[in-house]
């Protein structure tokens, strides 16, 4: 193992499946100078201005040239820049990315990663801090990941790189810098497979991305047993540990950072209470941010932030019930 | 070429009848008056050649040599079609021979082939990418995007705007400023060429001073084919909105039949004209009959083929 940092696995993570593979190639602004966060550092020097390309800011090119490549056998990785420009992209990603494969009657795979960056980070306000993971799960044809650590990350960018499926990859950008113990051999880390991150047996926390180390400080500072899961990929999503869980505690807290109302909680719980019915569920409750945009000024940011404490707080109340 | 102008063209009144009698499900864009783009511009494409197309894009398909029945039996949604009846006539592909997949977005085959250019150049392989589109295109973003794109990486892409005058229902001039597509196109150092795309010998004369360009290493190329649209936006879609007279012109303007004139010029007799269309025109009908007859996919079908990881249970 290894220590570094969540950028510096991802980074270490693509050059080792592109020396594997000369058909991986990544595409999107800035790369040559390494991205914005740094995720590609050093990559132009090793791969070349063929394979490390960085492009104008023409979002839809960037996705959809990226499908163009991949549909003739190329194994591109679409970086967004931010989760939230991709919104100036989704006829390619929704529209053309996630419906190739279908239909075209399976003639066509759109074997492709999309990196999107997202959620809070030094306060970028109101456009450049969404977390829209729910809007990509509900789309099918589509595989969505949230890692919340850098071995999660490499991992799951291995995975996608060598998955034929179209696979979204949201990297929390507040935890760029994050410190993580980290394989030295990169192996890929399948869809759908929690990461069982405390055992617990007075409820089952689930979260992803950005909010996982808030909700580990969290269940630690409320000092009660939390069974905590780190989902890593939200479509496939590991409902069979979840429901174990729940099957043992009765109760489930859902936290992630983007909106509660329609975020991917709703999902989770709506599927626990399908499963086990309203008597297999003391309590349960989603927390995320209020229905508001992300404000840029610090005391207004944290208004809306999960932090460990609310998290603590969560977990005392749902224990309670 | 007079045989695969008509091969689409008795394609696409079978798939215009089909739609009206309610036998094709769905929507149904007919190219006819336009088949001499497709057809001078694919008799310059090799097989490993690619291209993108449009919701009007049968005779592109055809032209690149698409398997026609396997097409027919699409447009009626049946087991055995292009692409198991999952598509219909808006996304009909046949990955086989290049043809990468009509589209149901203005423009957004442009990203596409601009993509799949590249991905050519990092395989070593020997191929262009031809990407039709039509006049609306130009106003959508990517139209821009993808020009800039293609000329900055000089890549192999023949752009190929297929300009039948109409966006919908309105005529493109008028929603449309400045000085036209191939003004845009080279706005971005995509070189820009016109023609007559009602001359499908100019078409093919033009599109293989293009092609060979492109071939050479010399970088993308644009070119503006001018034509018609016989019939409404849709196979139902009467075309109320423009003069009679105008689409009446057109069809005095046939490719088709100026093509047949030439050949007769040229010694080829009347009656061999005839039976090559007559031949189009019975293969078209024996390929509507067995789409008719052919079985509907299996339910399960529509399951299939979404995606591996987290496929519908």
């Amino acid at each position: 193992m290894t220590r570094m940092s969540f950028a510096e696995a991802t980074r270490c993570a693509l050059a080792a499946e592109m020396r594997r593979d000369p058909l991986v190639w990544a595409l999107g602004e800035d790369l040559v100078q390494g991205g914005i966060f740094g995720q590609y550092r050093g990559l132009a020097e090793e791969f070349g201005a063929e394979r490390i390309v960085s492009t104008p800011i023409s979002e839809s090119t960037i996705m959809g040239a990226g499908l163009g490549a991949a549909l003739c056998g190329t194994r591109p990785v679409i970086e967004m820049r931010i989760a939230d420009f991709t919104l100036c992209a989704m006829d390619e990603l929704v529209s053309q990315i996630a419906k190739v494969r279908y239909m075209f009657g399976g003639q066509g795979r759109a074997a492709l990663v999309v990196r999107m960056p997202q959620g809070m980070w030094r306060n970028s306000a109101a456009q450049h801090s969404q977390c829209l993971e729910a809007w990509l799960t509900h789309i099918p044809g589509l595989v969505v990941a949230a890692p919340g650590t850098p071995a999660d990350a490499a991992g799951l960018l291995a995975s996608a790189i060598r998955s034929d499926d179209p696979v979204v990859l949201m990297e929390p950008k507040n935890l760029w810098t994050a410190q993580g113990e980290v394989p030295e051999e990169f192996a890929p880390i399948p869809f759908g497979v929690a990461r069982h991150a405390a055992a617990g047996d007075a409820l089952t926390v689930v979260t992803w991305s950005a909010a996982v180390p808030v909700v580990e400080q969290g269940a630690r500072d409320s000092g009660i047993g939390c069974d905590v899961f780190d989902l890593r990929s939200l479509w496939p999503w590991d409902e069979s540990a979840v429901l174990a869980s729940v099957r043992r505690t009765g109760r489930l807290l859902v936290v992630h950072e983007a909106v509660t109302v329609s975020g991917f909680g709703a999902e989770v719980l709506a599927r626990v209470l399908e499963v086990l019915g309203p008597a297999g569920l003391r309590a349960a409750e989603r927390l995320g941010a209020p229905r508001a945009p992300v404000p840029f000024s610090p005391p207004l940011e944290d208004a809306i932030r999960i932090t460990p404490a609310r998290v603590a707080e969560a977990v005392r109340r749902i224990a309670a019930m | 070429m007079l045989r695969d102008m008509a091969r689409i063209r008795a394609f696409e009144r079978e798939a215009v009848a089909a739609m009206k009698s309610g036998e094709a499900p769905g929507v149904v864009h007919p190219s006819i008056g336009q088949e001499g783009v497709a057809v001078g511009v694919c008799a310059n494409l090799k097989r490993a050649d690619r291209i993108t197309s449009t919701h009007r894009g049968h005779g592109h398909a055809i032209a690149k040599g698409a398997d026609a029945r396997a097409m027919m039996l699409e447009l009626h949604g049946r087991a055995g079609g292009s692409c198991g009846g999952k598509g219909g006539s808006m996304h009909i592909a046949d990955f086989a021979v290049g043809m990468l997949g009509a589209n149901g977005v203005v423009g957004a085959g442009i990203p596409i082939a601009c993509g799949a250019a590249q991905a050519i150049r990092l395989r070593r392989e020997e191929a262009i990418v031809a990407c039709f589109f039509g006049d609306g295109a130009v106003n959508r973003g990517p139209f821009l995007e993808g020009m800039n794109w293609a000329a900055l990486y000089r890549l192999p892409v023949l752009f190929v705007c297929e300009d039948n005058g109409f966006a919908a229902f309105t005529r493109n001039s008028a929603v449309t400023a400045g000085a036209g597509p191939a003004a845009r196109a080279e706005a971005c150092g995509v070189p820009a060429t016109a023609v007559d795309g009602e001359d499908v010998l100019a078409v093919d004369a033009v599109a293989a001073e293009l092609v060979a360009r492109i071939r050479a290493g010399g970088g993308p190329q644009f070119l503006h084919a001018k034509c018609y649209r016989w019939e409404g936006h849709t196979g139902t879609d009467a075309a109320a909105y423009r003069p009679a007279e105008e689409a009446a012109a057109a069809r005095g303007r046939d490719c088709i039949r100026r093509l047949a004139a030439l050949l007769e010029q040229a010694g080829v007799a009347a009656g061999e004209i005839a039976a090559a269309e007559a031949e189009a025109a019975a293969e078209m009908a024996a390929h509507r009959a067995a789409a008719l007859a052919a079985p509907w996919p299996a339910p399960e079908a529509a399951f299939s083929d979404v995606q591996d990881a987290g496929a519908p249970a």
